[in-house]
């Protein structure tokens, strides 16, 4: 196994795992968790991508990650302020149970 | 080898934080998996990025998951969706990692000699930032703005309207 298809399979193994999260679990806090895991898995790919391609001096792969960081520090701020908003108006934090707008 | 154990230590934390049933256990996990993921960074040769790691992930987004951990109380019922939606849900997640899995298994484009360690130095990155890169970091200096303001607003307490 070449050591850029080992990095590949660690991503792959972490994105599912966050997948998994997303999908079985009932807490928002949870699937916030399990996004952050699948964002860096992809953040692993560029890095990945990065060391191992051509043109590594371009710098392309690290910039993208830098920005992606920052992106997902923005995500989980504004994410983690829905929670506590919808958790004072519901007193839950259980995605199903926020289902006013049901028909 | 050293690759094989940040990747375990990194693989177990993430799966810890998914299927613990206490929140703030799962928090723990999460920053092993992030401190795992920014060893990987390190032995990968990207310094800053596995650095940047540490700091944003470990220790902001961490912290900022046990806040709202501790400002939600938790209301004691730790929901496991239904039998039916969970076996749909493993499903799907395996079909996703062996499609992934299969892909990276019979691709030919990842069958050449590593090339030597690529460089990074914080000079690079810096001028690349200032130079190639100033526009984006315009940009995303903008969005954390926004999202600073956003989020401090939403989270701010409501006025009561009604008596």
């Amino acid at each position: 196994m070449t050591p850029l298809s080992s990095c590949l399979l660690l991503s792959s193994l972490l994105f599912s795992v966050g997948f998994a999260g997303v999908l079985m679990r009932r807490n928002a806090i949870l699937i916030l968790i399990g996004i952050e895991l699948m964002l860096n898995a992809a953040n692993l790919n560029f890095i990945a991508f990065w060391r191992y391609g051509s043109a590594p001096e371009a710098l392309t792969g690290v910039m993208f990650v830098i920005f992606s960081i920052g992106v997902a520090a923005a995500e989980a701020a504004v994410g983690l302020a829905l929670i506590i908003s919808i958790y004072r108006h519901r007193k839950t934090t259980q995605i199903d149970r926020m289902n006013s707008m049901r028909g | 080898m050293l690759f094989t154990i940040f990747a375990a230590l990194t693989v177990a934390g993430a799966v810890a934080a998914i299927s613990l049933r206490n929140l703030v256990h799962s928090v723990l996990s999460l920053i092993l998996a992030f401190a795992g993921l920014a060893a990987v960074y390190l032995l990968l040769g990207a310094q800053f990025i596995g650095f940047a790691q540490i700091l944003v992930y470990v220790g902001a987004v961490a912290i900022l998951i046990v806040f709202t951990i501790l400002l939600t109380r938790n209301d004691g019922t730790f929901g496991h969706s239904s039998q039916a939606s969970w076996n749909l849900g493993a499903l799907i997640v395996i079909a996703v990692f062996g499609t992934l899995a299969w892909a990276i298994h019979s691709s030919t484009a990842l069958h050449h000699a590593p090339p030597p360690q690529p460089e990074a130095t914080m000079q690079q990155i810096g001028t690349a930032l200032m130079v190639r890169f100033a526009l984006p970091l315009e940009v995303i200096g903008l969005l954390l703005t926004a999202a600073l303001i956003g989020a401090a607003t939403i989270a701010l307490h409501e006025k009561q309207e009604r008596p």
